[in-house]
């Protein structure tokens, strides 16, 4: 219990489109604890970033419901002064963009130092500014004091996601959540940040909830994992279970799309995520993306099911499926579907 | 950025010189020379060509050209036909109260302009925005001599709260303190009817900037650094609109211009326009094609402060 540092309830965040309201996330359960990385994958318009930014309250207009307790305190509920104090303290985000994350106007310096200056008073001016060029120094900037009098259109995307990062951590957040933080990166540029944020794991001693959508980041960087799918969590395992025992078939698919040696087709998955207003409203959210699923595998209205202690699936037909044991040949996996 | 601004000002030169030429045009193309203003009826044929002569009027078109505008460079305008005088003398106490107006003017332009602007924008969709920009569709439609009319009728006449004409009281010594306060006091109304249109445009720039601002990635960072949803406004989203709001300073005051010319009608304002629309009529072409040259600068001018206000004030621009 003490150890448990997030805990999300019941999560859905609805957006109104026309007159009706759509669940981008649809029932969220959840627990993060204290110092634990916990991967979230899943495609494109999953609901990643829609549940991240309801964790920290970002969401300007939509409907939330369900709690969110960090350290027992729900950010749903509680009074927007309390969550000023919250957000950029105690919780943390950095984003997926970093050409659109830093305003366009203020030098970088100035950019850190608000957060210390909203959440710190009493370090001064003179402290604000060392602290800040400190920062700017641990997460890996060289000529810090120079950058600190920069623009944002001065530095390169892997240089503004390092200051935006600087800026996530610059408080010490017990929480930070990465919506996706190299997605909008160069190939090398996005192992120089995985690297920083592995590194910065160690010293910063806070929960993260790293989202992605490589699901190789999740497999070296995070102890659970969380797969995804039209705003709710199919599976939920630590890293070595899902990755060895995969239950899901959308998990099933999604590591087969992760290039493996001697891989068969059968598993991708069609199509892509539909939108919001086209996700089917009742019964399994997945199913028409699976024809290879017979239709009577499929569960009327799929909950999750605990299978194996920590490890939980949406709905019980993985037991229609023919799962091989762990010591059969890889190559085996597949025939069992159909 | 000094080399955008002296980019910027290569590029005015040759626009001055492209508008001096379509005014030389112009002014070949009206009825009457130089001389007409002055013609006594007395003279001769042959005594007036000796005085063509003698003023370039027969040299061919560049050469006349050159000299006229070796003549605008000394301050020489040519002479009104109607007053009777030097163009350049009739003009500047007249430029002196168009600047004079165009300056209160701006004042309540920005005065009204940017808090309507700023409550438009922030609480967009709401009714208050909804008043706010049916006033917009108003003054847009609405020629601004009609407001001016309604404005000088209610605090001019009605209230009696201003003054109804001229641009000074008479019998003041000109220099001393009462002087220009009563100069400022003349401008008072007209300026606000001009303001009244004018906020329009700015009011909906504004407005859109804000609505555009509001929904950037980086004011989602500045929320998640945990800044209130005042100081978001106050330090990101207005701070970052009111920069275009800047750079259309310089824009405003061409359209003043046409303001002017209107509303210095209506309150019989003896400005630049009043000027303008009189010698029009009066078919006074010397007076009327200094104007249009001097409406002209003002407009080059104004687009070039926009641009040179732009790039001190955005460092994209500014750091280069
Ligand atoms: N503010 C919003 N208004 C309406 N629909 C939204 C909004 N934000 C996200 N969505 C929709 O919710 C779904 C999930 O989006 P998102 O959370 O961005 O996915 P991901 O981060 O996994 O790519 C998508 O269908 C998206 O179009
Ligand atoms: S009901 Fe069918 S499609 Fe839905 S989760 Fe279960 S197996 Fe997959
Ligand atoms: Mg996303």
């Amino acid at each position: 219990m003490s150890n448990e540092l997030l805990k999300i309830k019941n999560l859905s965040t609805s957006f109104r489109i026309g007159d009706e309201y759509y669940a981008a996330v649809d029932d969220v359960t959840l627990t993060l604890n204290k110092n634990e990385v916990l991967g979230i994958v899943g495609e494109s318009g999953s609901g990643k970033s829609a549940l991240a930014f309801s964790v920290m309250r970002l969401h300007t207009k939509a409907k939330i419901e369900g709690e969110v307790l960090l350290n027992n305190q729900d950010i749903v509920t509680m009074p927007k002064s309390k969550l000023d104090k919250i957000r950029g303290d105690e919780m943390a985000m950095i984003f997926q963009d970093p050409l659109t994350a830093l305003n366009p106007l203020t030098p970088i310096g100035g950019q850190i130092e608000e957060t210390l200056f909203l959440h710190n008073r009493k370090l001064g001016q003179q402290g604000r500014k060392k602290r800040a060029v400190e920062l700017l120094d641990l997460v890996g900037i060289p000529n810090a004091e120079r950058v600190f009098e920069q623009f944002p259109h001065e530095l390169s995307g892997g240089m503004r996601q390092r200051v935006i990062i600087a800026i996530a951590i610059a408080n010490d957040p017990k929480l930070l959540i990465a919506d996706e933080p190299t997605t909008a990166l160069d190939v090398t540029i996005q192992a120089q940040i995985l690297d920083l944020i592995r590194e910065l794991k160690e010293k910063i001693h806070a929960g993260i909830i790293l989202i992605t959508h490589d699901l190789g980041v999740v497999a070296e960087m995070a102890d659970r994992v969380a797969v995804m799918y039209a705003g709710q969590i199919v599976e939920i395992a630590s890293v070595e279970k899902l990755f060895e025992n995969p239950l899901h078939p959308y998990t099933r698919s999604l590591l087969n799309s992760v290039p493996v040696e001697g891989q068969d087709t059968l598993h991708v998955i069609q199509g892509v995520v539909p939108s919001l207003k086209n996700l089917p409203r009742e019964g399994c959210r997945f199913a028409a993306r699976i024809p290879w699923v017979d239709a009577s595998a499929h569960e009327e209205n799929p909950t999750m099911h605990e299978v194996e202690s920590g490890h939980f699936v949406r709905c019980t037909c993985h037991e229609h499926f023919y799962i091989p044991d762990q010591n059969e040949e890889k190559g085996e996996q597949s025939n069992g579907i159909s | 950025m000094w080399k955008f601004i002296v980019r910027r000002l290569l590029v005015t030169f040759p626009q001055i010189v492209f508008l001096s030429v379509l005014v030389f045009v112009m002014a070949q193309f009206m009825p009457g020379d130089a001389l007409t203003g002055l013609i006594d009826p007395n003279i001769s044929p042959e005594a007036l060509e000796i005085q063509r002569e003698r003023l370039g009027l027969n040299n061919p078109w560049y050469v006349q050209y050159v000299d006229w505008l070796g003549g605008l460079v000394q301050g020489d305008l040519g002479q009104s036909f109607r007053f009777k005088m030097d163009v350049t003398a009739l003009i500047s106490e007249r430029v002196m109260n168009t600047i004079l107006l165009s300056l209160v003017s701006l004042i309540f332009t920005y005065l009204i302009a940017i808090p309507l602007g700023i409550i438009s924008g922030r609480y967009n969709d709401s009714p208050l925005d909804s008043a706010i920009t049916g006033y917009s569709y108003l003054g847009f439609a609405t020629p601004i001599f009609i407001f001016a009319l309604v404005v000088l009728w209610v605090f001019g006449f009605m209230l009696g709260w201003f003054p109804t004409s001229g641009s000074v009281a008479p019998g003041l010594d000109a220099g001393s303190m009462e002087y220009y306060i009563s100069k400022l006091y003349h401008a008072l109304l007209p300026g606000l009817s001009i303001a009244l249109i004018s906020v329009v445009s700015t009011i909906q720039y504004l407005r859109s900037e804000i609505v555009d601002t509001k929904q950037k990635d980086f004011i989602i960072t500045a929320r998640a650094k945990g800044a209130s949803e005042n100081r978001v406004y106050n330090k990101h989203i207005f701070r970052n609109s009111l920069l275009p709001i800047a750079a259309f300073f310089g824009w405003e005051i061409t359209s003043l211009i046409s303001g002017t010319v209107f509303v210095e009608r209506v309150f019989s304002y003896p400005g630049m326009g009043l000027l303008f629309l009189e010698s029009v009529t009066g078919r006074d072409f010397s007076v009327v094609t200094a104007l249009v040259l001097l409406f002209g600068i003002a407009s080059i001018l104004g687009a070039l402060l926009s641009d040179i206000i732009l790039s001190i004030v955005d460092p994209r621009i500014r750091i280069k």
